[in-house]
């Protein structure tokens, strides 16, 4: 999944760089405080460890073998900000001095890899483990799943990163000056290799560390083992990065026109909406008629805030403000009545289930 | 992992040799190569492309760097491998064909031959002078122009740390291999394999983690306070700004002129 040099546009790889700062900005701060003198030893080390894990060679079912990122690992062990830190490096000394993957693609990688995997696999890791003890299989089942899940979502991110190129830069012919493939291509092509061989390495080899680190040094599992405390934020600064997102809600209207593929029935018989599906199509022309299975289907649900614009509501700003508020607080209420329900469905002490 | 040992120690004699990138100061060709690199993703037409994979060799016999290492290390491998990629656009990019596969049917494009030959010159211009720079200079000092160049001192310091003990564990994990199959006595199965290199990461870890701690404490003993410093006397030549003032104007050339 390294893309190499060429592949991605010069203002694709600054925007994933522009993405990916941020995130080793605050990882390198907040590994500072919690490291202090040994930030650079310790990081050092772990760095080199990921980086020779990736070489791996992982024989799978079938005959067949694989290569493992180490993400799920990194993540699970280190906490997901030393292990953006961690295999960021990694991804760095494989791109100057061995060419895996290009400097100016660096950023992407990154960005994939090692920021949005860490954090994927931390996420699914902790909501699939739980409150299980430290050397039950549930971890190891969990430890796998999230490593597996992480190397999808990476390769997801990179299948998007390369989908777009053709769509954004092309010349005048419309022959895509990068990656050529669009997005009905690229996904189906990345995610089908690491959905089976790459997934399926990380997984086993995910799996395999912690159900060994169980064995052998279970105390690693307790606590991250390069800080204390790894990925928390207070609740009350998640609510307040929240509720900025709520109020910012209505930046999506400067994207103008419809997404691609969320076009409605009615949108087949307008003219400039017919222009605008043929346009974001490659010029294909959109059928003249509304295909019968969108039309009925189209019927079986009306939204009370279609396109997130109350009907009582003019100001399209104040409507989309309103839709993340209702909606934020329905999710809320929803998580609330599934914790009730899994406490009532909990035996107690001293019941029986 | 044996065959990126032996690549690290030739990289090593190469560049020891008295060549035109080997004589440059580090900051500047460092600085020249993210350049030049940069202005291959800008370039947009076919010739332009290529022409960088032309200055690649160019520089590359310059500098007395072998262009079968060039070739076996950067060369052949993005060929096929970039090809292979490339290779399908040849007939799904739609546009004029340009000729048709006699069995297949299948009808080779001109913006899809276009989009494959750009593909691949890019890739193999950016490789061959990402490895030129490697080749032709000593990886510590390739990371202390990185820290000349702006990147953070801790960072440097960790990439330098890193790439030391990089080797010091795929010694480990070959030494770790060759003494586990040393003790067997038939062919392990795939599970048995797995289980194996599952374990062998887990003690690398391990060993990772209290390696990282024993370092740690030796640097404390020796004065380390948590600041990087660093010793380089390095000196500019005019033939330095020669070559990354060559590197900013091609830059130049190919975004004003759209090359």
């Amino acid at each position: 999944m390294h893309i190499p040099d060429g592949y991605l546009s010069p203002s694709t790889c600054a925007v994933t760089y522009a993405l990916a700062l941020p995130f080793w900005y605050v990882a390198t701060r907040r590994l500072k405080r919690e490291l202090n003198t040994k930030l650079v030893p310790l990081v050092s080390v772990v760095s080199a460890f990921c980086f020779v894990i990736m070489m791996f060679n992982l024989p799978l079912p079938g005959g067949t073998t694989g290569h493992a990122v180490g993400v799920g690992i990194a993540a699970i062990l280190l906490g997901p900000w030393a292990a953006i830190v961690a295999i960021s490096l990694a991804l760095l000394i494989q791109a100057l001095f061995f060419g895996d993957g290009g400097l100016t693609a660096f950023g992407a990688n990154s960005l994939n890899m090692a920021i949005i995997g860490s954090f994927t696999a931390y996420g699914i890791y902790l909501v699939l483990a739980g409150r299980s003890p430290v050397t039950s299989l549930r971890r190891v089942i969990a430890a796998g799943l999230a490593g597996y899940i992480a190397i999808n979502v990476s390769a997801l991110a990179a299948a998007i990163e390369f989908g777009v190129q053709p769509m954004l830069f092309h010349d005048a012919s419309g022959a895509p000056l990068y990656a050529p493939y669009p997005l009905s291509i690229a996904v189906p092509a990345m995610l089908g290799g690491h959905l089976t061989i790459a997934g399926l390495a990380e997984m086993l080899l995910t799996a395999g560390i912690v159900a060994y680190i169980q064995r052998s040094n279970p105390q690693l599992l307790e606590r991250h083992a390069m800080a204390g405390g790894g990925a928390g934020m207070s609740a009350r600064g998640l609510a307040l990065i929240l509720g900025i997102l709520m109020v910012a809600s209505p930046l999506g209207l400067l994207a103008a026109g419809t997404a691609w593929g969320e076009w409605s029935a009615q949108d087949f018989a307008d003219p400039s909406a017919r222009a605008a599906i043929a346009g974001a199509s490659l010029n294909a022309a959109p059928p003249t008629a509304v295909p019968q299975g969108l039309q009925h289907l189209s019927t079986v649900w009306t939204a009370p805030f279609p396109d997130y614009a109350p009907a009582f509501l003019k100001n399209e700003a104040l409507g989309y403000m309103l839709s993340a508020f209702m909606g934020v607080g329905l999710i809320i209420l929803a998580y609330l009545a599934l914790s009730a329900l899994i406490g009532l469905a909990r035996p107690r002490d001293g019941q029986h289930a | 992992m044996a065959r990126r040992l032996a690549y690290a120690l030739q990289a090593e004699d190469i560049a020891a040799e008295p060549g035109y990138l080997q004589r440059a100061d580090p900051r500047f060709k460092t600085a020249a190569m993210l350049v030049l690199i940069i202005t291959v993703a800008w370039a947009h037409q076919l010739a332009s492309v290529w022409s960088f994979v032309l200055l690649g060799a160019l520089l590359a016999v310059a500098s007395r760097v072998p262009l079968r290492r060039m070739a076996l290390q950067a060369v052949l491998p993005v060929l096929a491998f970039t090809g292979l990629i490339a290779a399908p656009a040849l007939f799904l990019v739609p546009g004029p064909a340009l000729v048709t596969l006699p069995l297949a049917g299948w009808a080779v494009t001109e913006p899809g031959l276009h989009s494959a030959l750009l593909l691949v010159g890019r890739a193999e211009a950016s490789a061959g002078l990402a490895l030129l720079l490697v080749l032709t200079t000593p990886w510590p000092q390739v990371i202390r122009a990185l820290g000349a160049l702006g990147v953070p001192a801790p960072i440097t310091a960790m990439l330098t740390m890193t790439q030391r003990y990089i080797f010091s564990f795929l010694q480990s994990a070959a030494d770790m291999q060759e003494a586990h199959h040393s003790r067997i006595m038939a062919p392990m199965t795939g599970a048995a394999r797995r289980g194996m290199i599952a374990s062998a990461a887990g003690v690398l870890f391990t060993r990772s983690l209290d390696m990282g701690q024993n370092v740690h404490e030796a640097m404390i003993a020796r004065g380390y306070r948590g600041q990087s410093l660093s010793l380089d006397t390095w000196r500019s030549r005019p033939a330095d700004w020669l070559l990354l003032g060559f590197a900013v104007a091609l830059l130049a050339a190919v975004i004003g002129f759209h090359l």
